[in-house]
């Protein structure tokens, strides 16, 4: 058995779920691994943008923000923002978007913007960028998160990006037409969301890692009835995700 | 006589342009979006002429948002997103001067504020959309009711109304048009005849100018006419948008500028180490800013083999096989 990272697992964890035919929205980090992994391994047909315009880039090197240079060479267009969020909500297209925070609930919203009182916050983050964009309009959303209770909570300190919102069918009824989240892929597992009421569920934990220790790092009561082990990463999916996706290894 | 007679009267200095059209308390935007063309020199310019309580308008600027916060040039800032890609993942000074109570800001979202510039460049009072519906983008106000009284502030940060052309129930978001006083970018070309060339991804570069009552632009280069008519279908923005012409090779470091050079990772590197401490940081505006009256010197204290590793290529765009840890 090969050995490898948490980073190189979510990574895979992450790209299994796109399709060929997706339109995938990149965010920085482990989500531009996941992306450029899913369109070289599971869907060549995919293709990859970003929300500052750049639409379908080759990715000889991994970007190191959504406005580098690298998202800009080998597109079949650039172009800017209003474009891109064209694409987004876009009713013919199937969007998925790649998503990070620092505060997660279980009905999958999401907290970029602050922790404690908004107004002078104890700790500052980078706020929505176009998280609550794509979190409105994308067909769905896949969330990177780091697994522990702090981060899990049963109340966010501010609600950037909307999920399920409250269950059930209240995020229709908020006016928005489509999307959700699909899923959440962290450190230790993957969870993904019950079709009626909406809340987090565990689907799978990585091998070695034991159910308990993602239910001790998740600061909600989770149901794990239905968990299964992910399948380990081949020779093959690591070899081209550290030959190919990312050689400089900025990433992993 | 001109070398450029058409656009004579626009071409001006870095010192001109800022000094004429950047005032204290003006509502500024500035083009780019985190490690990309930033309009750096003309930021170094406003922190060096010291103009003070800037209401700065931005989505994603990054290293520019970042320097004039830490300078202490901006009194309130309207925001969507105050990171820095890998360099920064929230801006250090924007961090630091929000939760320290030093500056006033309200949170928007990358597509609301790159609508409110649409809708100012379109001479329209607001804009509807579906965004946020649910956030608390769209629950909490960061603005106090007396700092809304003031000008080119928004009396309400947003409005959701039932949408008037259907029967069932259906809530839209409206969002205020943004009209900065001053909007500053820097482009790879602008043409003898003024005409604005902007490579790689425009970002909301052509929103933000156009909701601008003065334009300036930065650049690294001035092309013939000729060239620029040549392929009119590549350019950005026509003339009679622009106020300032400023010619500034490297008018973006160390942030990007698709197909001349890419950002610099070691300044990046440097300014995060330094950033994070309002000591050090006040010894970095002084070594690189405060001290360096021209743009010329700011280029020698970068330095030759800094410049040469970051050289694109022009065919790619970027500099391959950068070192960029």
């Amino acid at each position: 058995m090969s050995t490898y990272s948490a980073n190189e697992m979510m990574a895979l964890a992450a790209g299994r779920f796109i399709k060929d035919g997706d339109i995938v929205f990149a965010g920085t980090g482990v989500a531009m691994l996941a992306a450029t992994a899913a369109k070289r391994i599971y869907a060549p047909k995919a293709v990859i943008f970003f929300e500052t315009g750049g639409i379908d880039p080759v990715l000889e090197e991994i970007p190191m923000a959504v406005a580098d240079s690298r998202v800009m060479h080998g597109t079949c267009l650039n172009s800017g923002l209003i474009e891109a969020f064209s694409i987004v909500g876009h009713r013919k297209l199937h969007t998925v978007a790649f998503l990070g925070a620092a505060q997660i609930d279980r009905y999958g919203n999401l907290n970029t913007t602050s922790l404690g009182d908004y107004h002078r916050p104890r700790t500052r983050f980078s706020g929505s960028g176009g998280a609550c964009d794509v979190a409105s309009f994308a067909s769905g959303v896949i969330t990177f998160m780091q697994h522990e209770k702090r981060r899990f909570v049963e109340h966010l300190d501010y609600l950037t990006s909307v999920g399920w919102y409250q269950g059930g069918d209240s995020r229709k009824k908020l006016g928005l037409r489509r999307g959700g989240a699909i899923a959440v892929v962290t450190n230790l597992g993957v969870m993904k969301f019950n079709e009626t009421t909406r809340e987090m569920f565990l689907a799978q934990y990585y091998p070695g890692i034991p159910v308990d220790k993602i239910v001790e790092s998740t600061g909600f009561p989770i149901d794990v009835s239905g968990v299964a082990e992910a399948t380990a990463p081949t020779a093959e999916e690591l070899r081209i995700l550290r030959e190919e996706v990312d050689p400089q290894k900025l990433i992993l | 006589m001109s070398k450029y007679p058409e656009i004579a009267e626009k071409l001006m200095s870095l010192e001109a342009a800022v000094s004429r059209f950047v005032t204290d308390g003006c509502q500024l935007s500035i083009g780019g979006f985190t490690v990309t063309r930033n309009p750096m020199a003309a930021v170094y310019e406003i922190v060096r002429q010291r103009i003070r309580d800037i209401h700065l308008v931005c989505h994603s600027n990054g290293q520019g948002l970042d320097v004039l916060i830490g300078a202490g040039c901006v009194k309130r800032v309207e925001i969507a997103y105050g990171g820095n890609g890998r360099y920064a993942p929230t801006c250090f000074r924007f961090r630091r001067a929000v939760e320290q109570g030093w500056i006033e800001f309200e949170d928007y979202s990358n597509y609301q504020m790159s609508l409110r510039f649409l809708a100012g460049s379109l001479s329209i009072p607001f804009i509807a959309t579906k965004s946020g519906l649910g956030s608390d983008l769209l629950r909490l106000q960061g603005f106090s009711e007396d700092i809304r009284k003031q000008n080119k502030v928004a009396r309400k940060k947003f409005e959701i109304i039932q949408n008037p052309f259907a029967e069932e129930e259906d809530r839209v978001v409206l969002l205020p048009a943004l009209t900065p006083d001053v909007t500053i970018i820097h482009a790879q070309y602008v043409g003898e005849d003024g005409t604005v060339r902007v490579k790689g991804l425009t970002f909301a570069d052509v929103e933000q100018a156009k909701s601008a009552d003065v334009v300036i632009v930065t650049c690294e280069e001035i092309v013939p006419r000729d060239f620029i008519r040549l392929d009119p279908d590549q350019n950005t923005m026509p003339a009679f948008f622009v106020d300032a012409i400023v010619k500034v090779p490297y008018g973006a470091h160390p942030t990007a500028c698709f197909g001349f050079y890419d950002y610099d990772p070691k300044h990046l590197n440097l300014y995060k180490k330094v950033a994070r401490d309002d000591e050090s940081f006040k010894k970095y505006l002084e070594e690189w800013v405060y001290s360096v009256p021209t743009h010329e010197e700011y280029l020698e204290r970068v330095g030759v083999p800094a410049l040469l590793s970051i050289k694109a290529n022009p065919v790619v765009g970027y500099a391959q096989g950068l070192d960029r840890k």
